[in-house]
């Protein structure tokens, strides 16, 4: 065969689920993980010792690649562009921050519920699910896509701003939810439980990531890829794309919920500007940069956009939104298929079967 | 009253009838019932877009098997006619059945694909991002639900039926290609291997040779006249070259509704054709 043909043959190997990304992601996420716990456990004397607040810090940025795993899943593989995540992350926050106040003092009326852990959990799943699944229902069933979906997102999670801001809702008003001190009878404070949350929300990345994965190496993930790209060719061949949908929209919100979740007991707060429009877009910025429809890629974004926020923030405050907006049109315009994009070019990896998913995407 | 009595019997037995499923058990989906001829009937369909009537008046019979070729000028809507079929557009009124059983107007798009009506568009379109196997495996008729997609498999049957419909379409050598790279023969051919997939009772295809060079036009004609027969086909085009080569029977449309009917040598020497279609374009007729 011709040079030609072997440039544009997919490669199958790269279809499988344990494909080399795969593994090599996992392997990364397992070994900096592992790293970060051996450093933690040198003597404070050493010079590599890693402090409780870096791996409190590292543990909050996993809660942040989670949230991009979930803007991917459906803005990289199926063309949905939410500009609300953010409200999926805040519910899945809300309910963690309830069950944490219910463990100092009795909660009033429904949310006294919330006092046992399994509830809770439950809660961190269903809430967001429940409404991904009202709202996709009467979004996707209507046939609302592209800037109006993105728009309507928008509205919703500044909506749900408005809502909690009210002390009315019993969600602590504009403060928001603090005075968490214990989490399944464990102090929040201790040393191991900064430790363990840290574990904990490596893990949920680590699982989130195989479950996208799985879904879009399966047949259900062709069809979502074909949707992006033709969606009214996938309707005339007979799937049900308002269905399909919804079940990555609502999959994408458990994911998001559950970031929420692990994010608020080591941050300590949940408050309604988690719902505002602005953290959403930032998500998405995220995955932009780190490059949309590579999973691998919205876990890089993330966590490389949100360390240079750290770091900036730090030293001119200012200027950090203007760094943000500015890295984004640039890497809009340079890069359209951010980090994972060069990644991909240097390894000479071309005809990568994540890169070819990312061929048709238009920045 | 022994009337009554006995076929009231009768009603009982044929109940009882041990080679039967009760109809409520009967799969959803029943075949298309075909036992009086046609497999698609349009009756009085009329549908106007702001003020503009797309069809007037529409009626159109299609049989069993037969290969249908629908010409006529820009705007006779010929497109929106295929709208109508696939469930895209909802006529104002008029009537459209699939065989005497399934009324097109009370179903969606996936409903009525699923019904096994296929559809090709005017501009080819595939999935880009996917390769040429992929494609055809998305096609491939099966359980379209949500968490049956997501755990489906492609068994040996369906890799066999994939096969099979490479060689029909030509793209046996191109089948790990991607989509997007086919020049646009090979994609108009991907689109209706695509549609051989989904396995349809009744293929609309829109223009198919558009942007064809010559052999690519021929390899076309080849394959849709090998496909009526075992399923019917209605084909809608500009081209009066291919038309002519491939048509048994040709439907003339002008401004939304039928014109005339008969095979292409009656169709040609009908002055009102000649005067609305053919008449500037002498040679090509």
């Amino acid at each position: 065969m011709t040079t030609q043909t072997l440039l544009h043959e997919r490669d199958r190997s790269r279809q499988a689920f344990l494909s080399r990304s795969t593994l090599l992601t996992s392997l990364v996420l397992i070994v900096g993980m592992l790293v970060v716990l051996v450093l933690n456990a040198l003597p404070e004397s050493s010079a590599w010792h890693v402090s409780n607040a870096t791996v409190s810090l590292l543990g909050k940025y996993f809660t942040y690649m989670l949230l991009a795993l979930a803007v991917d899943l459906i803005w990289g593989y199926l063309g949905i562009l939410s500009l609300g995540h953010g409200a999926f992350f805040a519910l899945g926050g809300y309910a963690m921050g309830l069950y944490l106040n219910a463990q100092t003092s009795p909660l009033p009326g429904w949310q006294s519920i919330m006092t046992y852990f399994p509830v809770a959990a439950l809660a961190v799943l269903l809430a967001p699910g429940l409404l991904a699944l009202v709202f996709g229902w009467l979004a996707f069933r209507s046939r609302v896509t592209g800037v109006y979906f993105s728009i309507i997102t928008q509205a919703l999670t500044f909506a749900l701003m408005l809502a909690f801001n009210r002390n009315e809702m019993g969600m602590g008003g504009s403060t928001g939810l603090t005075r968490f001190y214990e989490l399944l009878g464990f102090s929040l404070a201790s040393e191991g439980m900064t430790v363990a949350l840290f574990v904990a929300s490596g893990m949920a990345v680590l699982l989130a990531f195989w479950l996208c994965r799985a879904i879009t190496v399966s047949r259900l993930g062709r069809v979502s890829v074909a949707t992006r790209d033709a969606e009214a060719r996938v309707r005339f061949i007979g799937y049900r794309v308002d269905h399909v949908k919804l079940a990555l929209f609502v999959v994408s919100a458990m994911i998001a919920g559950v970031a929420g979740a692990l994010y608020v007991p080591q941050v300590g707060i949940i408050n309604p500007s988690t719902f505002a429009p602005l953290f959403s877009i930032e998500v998405v910025v995220w995955v932009a940069l780190g490059g949309r429809a590579t999973l691998y890629g919205a876990l890089l974004g993330a966590l490389v956009v949100n360390y240079l926020k750290t770091v900036l923030t730090g030293v001119m405050p200012d200027a950090w939104l203007f760094i943000l907006g500015g890295l984004f049109v640039l890497v809009t315009m340079l890069l359209p298929q951010g980090i994972a994009g060069v990644i991909s070019t240097w390894r000479g990896k071309r005809h990568d079967g994540e890169e070819q998913d990312r061929q048709e995407v238009s920045a | 009253m022994s009337v009554i009595d006995s076929t009231r019997f009768d009603r009982l037995r044929e109940f009882a009838r041990p080679d039967r499923v009760f109809d409520f058990m009967a799969p959803a989906q029943s075949p298309v019932d075909v036992r009086h001829g046609p497999i698609l009937y349009l009756e009085d369909v009329s549908v106007s877009f702001d003020g503009f009537q797309a069809i007037n008046q529409l009626n159109l019979t299609i049989d069993d098997g037969e290969l249908r070729c629908i010409i006529g000028p820009n705007g006779a809507g010929k497109t929106t006619m295929m709208d109508i079929i696939t469930g895209k557009t909802r006529p104002d009124h008029g009537q459209v059945w699939f065989g005497s059983r399934h009324n097109l107007l009370t179903l969606d798009e996936p409903q009525i694909a699923n019904l096994g009506i296929g559809r090709k568009f005017q501009k080819p379109t595939v999935f880009e991002a996917l390769d040429v196997t992929e494609n055809l495996e998305l096609a491939m008729a099966g359980d379209r639900r949500v968490w049956k997609t997501l755990l489906a498999r492609l068994d040996r049957e369906g890799q066999a039926r994939i096969d099979e419909v490479l060689e029909t379409i030509g793209l046996t050598s191109a089948r790990h290609r991607l989509a997007g790279v086919l020049s646009h023969g090979q994609k108009q051919w991907l689109e209706i291997g695509m549609l051989l997939m989904q396995r349809p009772r009744l293929l609309l295809v829109d223009e198919p040779v558009a942007g064809m060079t010559e052999p690519e036009m021929h390899r076309t004609a080849e394959l849709l006249t090998r496909l009526a027969g075992q399923q019917s086909v209605v084909v809608v085009e500009h081209d009066m070259g291919f038309v002519r080569s491939i048509a048994r029977q040709v439907t003339v449309l002008h401004q939304g509704s039928v014109l005339a009917e008969g095979t292409m040598d009656e169709v040609a020497s009908d002055p009102r054709v000649i005067e609305v279609y053919l008449g500037g374009d002498e040679e090509a007729a």
